[in-house]
């Protein structure tokens, strides 16, 4: 028995906000896998809720003439997956969304949801904002909507013809954009403001193109897992395939708030590729992650576990790419769960006679 | 002698015994129409919630209940000042009439001395559940706090704080397994010592099925329905907390979803039952959330050993000491059973002339340490096959050839229990596991790895006994009653809980009578105001112990028939048998009639009519060892701490196997539990508060399906002679050597070894840091 106070039901883009509006203490509910453990834990008892499940629009990926990706917010995690566009174009995130909880939470959990939780650990996170993704929200009064820190965020871009599903609402409501990194504001906060809601998440195809990633996500199980650390990482090699044209580095619980390695990516864009480079770009993340010590996982493990996972991804991602690591043996590659190496030839398989 | 392959037909005369025949209950489970307590629950019943303690130790000074008093929908509230004066004790062992056996009485319904971080102190009732949970939230309780302690050692020491006067240094029992002279022997020259401290963990059993009941009255009787594993002793237990005759309290136990030792014990139960007493009998429900069920039902006992051997360069042991501190928590439930089990299995798996064992269980404001599949082996196997395989890295022996040389030899007999080992179990086991995993093979090839990953192997055996006997009474009933088509109604008071007995009943039964299976209704609710007396499920003694009612009532119920049936058949008893369902003369085979044409004249017979029912109540006075071995393969990531486990085997001597399927099934569910009692299950407590601070399903790392390997299990069938159909253990030793067996393959492949349990990547960073596999910063 589930403590809750009221619950509003939006089915459009345009209810959504009016309800917003209306109730603002409400907490938006999409898929529920995290708000209704809040309000069984306590924190959110008694909570009214806005519930956007019915708000289809919000549903899809799909992609603008432009080649930007738009992924609507209420799309599942189960459904990022699938999604033919995502595995083409940015199959990362579809690794990552595969790895949230069980295929229960998968099928219910929403992307918006996952970035709108404002926690660190949120597996889509790290890969998004590896990807520079770029988020929609809609409503809030005009003035929110015109004011230019916002548009200057977003790298001066208003939307023009918003809307995840295309169909817009007959009222005209105000879009905002704001680059991910820019959308958590602390642990657990975002920057949805009162009468907002989220509405999808936009990739440019400069972010995509030509780039090939990885996600690691650490945990102490292989299912029903929150990251201990999260690492994604997005490269784009050279012609010959020998230089980092480009390298994005992004975490989960390396700190507060999904965070990006800015200093580390700049040191290292047009690096050669080598195991030094590999290594090098390992110990300079640390300057930059700053897990804390929890009795989850103490701070030294986790960053021996930043250190590591970047190195174990970023090998993965260049080979990904079609790239070779100069001076890399292959037992100490990264990502040995995805590449076949035989270390012991001669033990034969893992079983034995019957 | 590994049948595990064989065909899946009869053998050895039985029809059923020895097949993978379908459970008895699971088109029901599958289609999701089983009913459990909650599904039995009217949805008009009021709802309990309690009120848990904040403090890990304190006296209650008073409590304020006027606000939750005030809250529409609250019919009552009650707390640890309401509650009758007198303790009861909630362990689920049969009774002892003599005084100084009987189960420690120290709990209250509530309390007021808290003795654990969430104890309990108050309880509320309301219409429904929110309305509880504001009511609970709105009680103020005063507390006298005091000084609390988590550790069993530091809670041995002068002027630690005391949680129960009666017991000094908190110490709840203190037992000793002595023999030879350990100080004299360890004087020989030229003997080497290893030694080791070896940790365990406090786990819990994470059934599926929460801890659950109802309870209402009606006549007079206070009914109490349960998920629990032993409906006639929580009967016991609910009618001493509240001081009522025992004869007015009535169990009933329905289908149950797990309890792996967690529900052999009074949880809620006696408090369901006196809240119902207490709003005038109506129907109460009190339902442990998944946190209730970690934070305030029972876990496994950590226990930390102190082992030190002395050894010729051989190998041979000279003499051994073991010292073993069990955290029992705030209070006694099971006790010092747990602990003195594990540490007399030391001189029993390897006999040693000189030996010296001490075992203390030592209350601390833990929460309860209890029963949990397995009793204290798991945890004594994981330190002593551990410290065996560090007694051959010291010597460089081989660990194969060492533990065949040093383990229990056949015709072994404990002085105590009189169990002997009849058959050479541990080679034969031995021999079946390294074979399936290439142990001789990979042991050798996986040393002095260098490298990132490493891959290991290693293994462990172990020592189980199937049933309580001679420590407990050992006891079991069945009933048996034909129906007028010549099927039986079999009833027994020891209970499904999910490992298959009924489908094992059913199977001796159909087999022993002469009927098919299908003939055979398992009435498989047990309920005190009718199933005959039996102590439930526990130990691993379903077969062993039902098994033997069983055969008994079946025989006696056999002959009743055949007696009976000369009237219509005009053949004497003796010339007659039951095969098939029909009742056949045995000098020819002629069939004469089925039993259903009997079961029906006879019932319906004007001048000899008679209700054909046979009762037969069992006392056991045997125990049987139950032996096997485990063996683990993994692959070691040194940089990210962790391992993967590549594959299992276990291979175990349980007699005769009843059904092959469900005890492979069974066998894989222990294997899958000592992979998390391996690599990631641990309670972790608060040391500021003593607060449970990983209580739920996402921070407490049960293993899932994706952290399992290829679970490989083998039978070597040698029938034990004193069990009435050949079985021995089988439910809880599966999850004895897996924890030793992956600990002795990491030390395989890396080097490193582990001195306590969960490996976890937490403990794996700090010792290959230590061992200097990972590089700093």
């Amino acid at each position: 028995m589930y403590d809750i106070g009221k619950i509003y039901e939006a089915h459009t883009v345009e209810e959504a906000v009016n309800l917003r509006l209306e109730h603002p203490e409400a907490v938006i509910i999409a898929g529920g896998s995290d708000v209704l453990i809040k309000v069984r834990s306590g924190k959110l008892a008694g909570a009214d809720l806005i519930s956007i499940q019915g708000v289809d629009e919000l549903r899809g990926v799909h992609m603008e003439k432009d080649g930007t990706l738009v992924i609507g917010s209420l799309t599942s995690f189960s459904h990022i997956t699938a999604d033919p566009l995502i595995g083409s174009c940015i199959r990362v995130l579809g690794e990552a969304a595969d790895k949230v909880g069980g295929p229960q939470i998968r099928a219910v959990g929403t992307v918006g949801g996952n970035t709108c939780n404002g926690v660190t650990s949120a597996d889509t996170a790290s890969t998004l904002l590896a990807y520079d993704a770029i988020v929609e929200l809609a409503g809030g009064t005009e003035d929110e909507g015109r004011t230019g820190g916002n548009a200057e965020n977003a790298g001066g871009q208003m939307a023009r013809n918003p809307g995840a599903g295309g169909a817009d609402s007959q009222r005209r409501i105000a879009r905002r954009l704001v680059p991910l990194e820019k959308f958590y504001l602390g642990p657990g906060r975002t920057d949805v403001r009162p009468g907002e809601i989220q509405t999808c998440l936009r990739i440019p195809v400069e972010s995509y193109e030509n780039h090939y990633g990885f996600y690691i996500k650490f945990g102490m199980r292989n299912a029903m897992e929150i990251a201990t650390v999260g690492c994604s990482v997005n490269v784009k090699l050279s012609e010959d395939k020998k230089y980092l044209d480009d390298l994005r580095i992004a975490f989960g619980v390396a700190g507060p708030v999904p965070m990006r390695a800015h200093e580390t990516e700049k040191k290292f864009k047009g690096a050669a590729l080598t195991a030094q480079t590999v290594t090098e770009i390992g110990s300079s993340v640390l300057s930059e992650v700053h897990p804390r010590d929890s009795w989850r996982a103490p701070k030294n493990m986790r960053r021996h576990l930043c250190r590591t996972m970047t190195q174990d991804a970023l090998c993965e991602a260049v080979r990904r790419a079609g790239g070779m690591i100069a001076g890399m043996k292959a037992d100490q590659d990264g990502a040995r769960d995805f590449m076949d190496i035989t270390l012991f030839p001669d033990a034969g398989a893992a079983d034995g006679q019957e | 002698m590994n049948r595990s392959q064989a065909p899946q037909s009869g053998r050895e005369g039985f029809m059923t015994i020895g097949t993978s025949v379908p459970r008895v209950d699971s088109y029901d489970k599958a289609a999701g129409r089983t009913k459990y307590v909650d599904d039995l629950c009217s949805s008009r019943a009021l709802v309990a919630k309690i009120l848990h303690s904040n403090v890990a130790h304190a006296y209650v000074k008073s409590i304020d209940t006027s606000e939750a008093e005030k809250i529409p929908g609250v019919v009552g509230v009650f707390t640890c000042f309401d509650v009758p004066e007198w303790p009861f004790p909630t362990a689920g062992h049969p009774w002892s009439t003599q005084k100084d056996h009987q189960d420690v009485c120290d709990r209250h319904l509530l309390t007021r001395h808290v003795r654990y971080y969430g104890d309990d102190v108050a309880a509320v009732v309301a219409v429904d559940e929110v309305t509880a949970i504001h009511a609970v939230q709105a009680i103020k309780v005063e507390y006298e706090v005091l000084p609390f302690v988590l550790d069993p050692q530091e809670a041995m020491k002068d002027g630690a704080v005391l949680l129960h006067k009666k017991y000094p240094h908190n110490i709840l029992a203190h037992t000793r397994n002595c023999h030879g002279n350990y100080e004299e022997a360890i004087r020989e020259p030229g003997l080497v010592k290893v030694e080791g401290w070896y940790d365990t963990p406090t786990v819990q059993h994470c059934h599926i099925e929460n801890a659950e009941c109802f309870a209402y009255m009606e006549n007079g009787i206070i009914t109490v329905v349960a998920s629990t594993q032993i409906p006639h002793i929580v009967r016991r237990c609910v009618a001493m907390a509240l001081g009522v005759d025992w004869g007015k309290v009535r169990l009933i136990k329905p289908y149950i979803g797990g309890g792996f030792g967690d529900k052999q014990d009074a949880l809620y139960e006696p408090l369901c039952a006196w809240l119902t007493t207490q709003v005038g009998g109506r129907p109460v429900k009190l339902e442990c959330t998944r946190e209730e069920t970690f934070a305030n039902c029972r876990v496994r006992h950590a226990i930390r050993y102190h082992l030190i051997s002395w050894v010729k360069p051989d190998g041979t042991l000279v003499a051994r000491k073991a010292e073993c501190y069990s955290n029992q928590g705030a209070y006694a439930s099971h006790g010092h059973g747990v602990n003195a089990k594990g540490m007399n299995s030391i001189p029993q798996l390897y006999p040693c002339p000189n030996i010296e064992c001490d075992s203390w269980t030592v209350f601390t404001n833990m929460q309860v340490a209890g029963a949990m599949r397995g009793y204290g082996m798991p945890q004594v196997t994981f330190a002593l096959e551990s410290h065996v395989q560090d007694i051959c890295e010291k010597l460089h022996l081989d660990p194969m050839e060492y533990h065949r040389r040093a383990l229990m030899p056949v015709g072994f007999t404990d002085s105590f229990s009189k169990n002997e080992l009849y058959s050479d179990t541990f080679n034969e086991v031995l021999t079946v596991g390294e074979r399936a995993i290439g142990f001789n093979r990979k042991y050798k090839l996986y040393r002095n790895q260098t490298g990132r990953y490493r891959r290991g192997v290693g293994f462990a055996a172990f020592w189980y006994n199937t049933a309580v006997w001679p420590i407990s009474l050992e006891t079991s009933s069945c009933r048996m009653i034909l129906n007028q088509d010549g099927s039986v109604q079999l009833q027994v008071g020891e209970t499904e809980i999910g490992q298959g007995a009924d489908t094992a009943f059913a199977q001796m039964a159909a087999d022993t009578i002469g009927v098919p299976l299908d003939k055979v209704h398992v009435v498989s609710c047990q309920d005190t105001a009718v199933t005959p007396y039996g102590t439930g499920a526990y130990a691993s003694r379903q077969t062993y112990a039902a098994g033997m009612a069983i055969r008994g009532c079946a025989e006696k119920f056999r002959q009743k028939i055949l007696e009976n049936a000369f009237p219509y058949t005009r053949m004497q008893p003796y010339l007659m048998d039951i095969a098939d369902g029909n009742i056949i003369r045995n000098t020819d085979g002629r069939k004469l009639m089925s039993l259903g044409e009997f079961a029906t004249m006879k019932l319906y017979d004007r001048e000899n009519n008679e209700h054909i029912t046979c009762e037969k109540s069992t006392q056991l006075k045997t125990n049987a060892y139950s032996f096997g071995c485990g063996f683990a393969e993994v692959e070691v990531d040194t940089q990210l701490c962790r391992v993967k486990v590549l594959k299992l085997v276990n291979v175990h001597d349980a007699g005769r196997i009843i059904n092959p399927a469900l005890a492979r099934a069974q066998v894989q569910g222990g294997m899958s539990m000592g992979i998390g009692y391996a690599l990631s299950e641990k309670m972790l407590y608060d040391p500021k508060t003593g607060r449970l601070l990983n209580g739920n399903l996402l921070d407490y790392k049960l293993s899932t399906p994706m952290d399992h390997p290829s679970l490989e299990v083998h039978f070597v069938e040698n029938p034990e002679p004193t069990s009435a159909y050949g079985t021995k253990a089988l439910g809880e030793p599966p999850v004895i050597p897996v924890s030793p067996a992956i600990r002795n393959a990491i030390l395989n492949a890396t080097g490193v070894a582990c001195m306590e349990i969960p490996m976890r990547p937490h403990y794996l960073y700090e010792k290959f840091r230590e061992a200097g596999l990972i590089g700093e910063e």
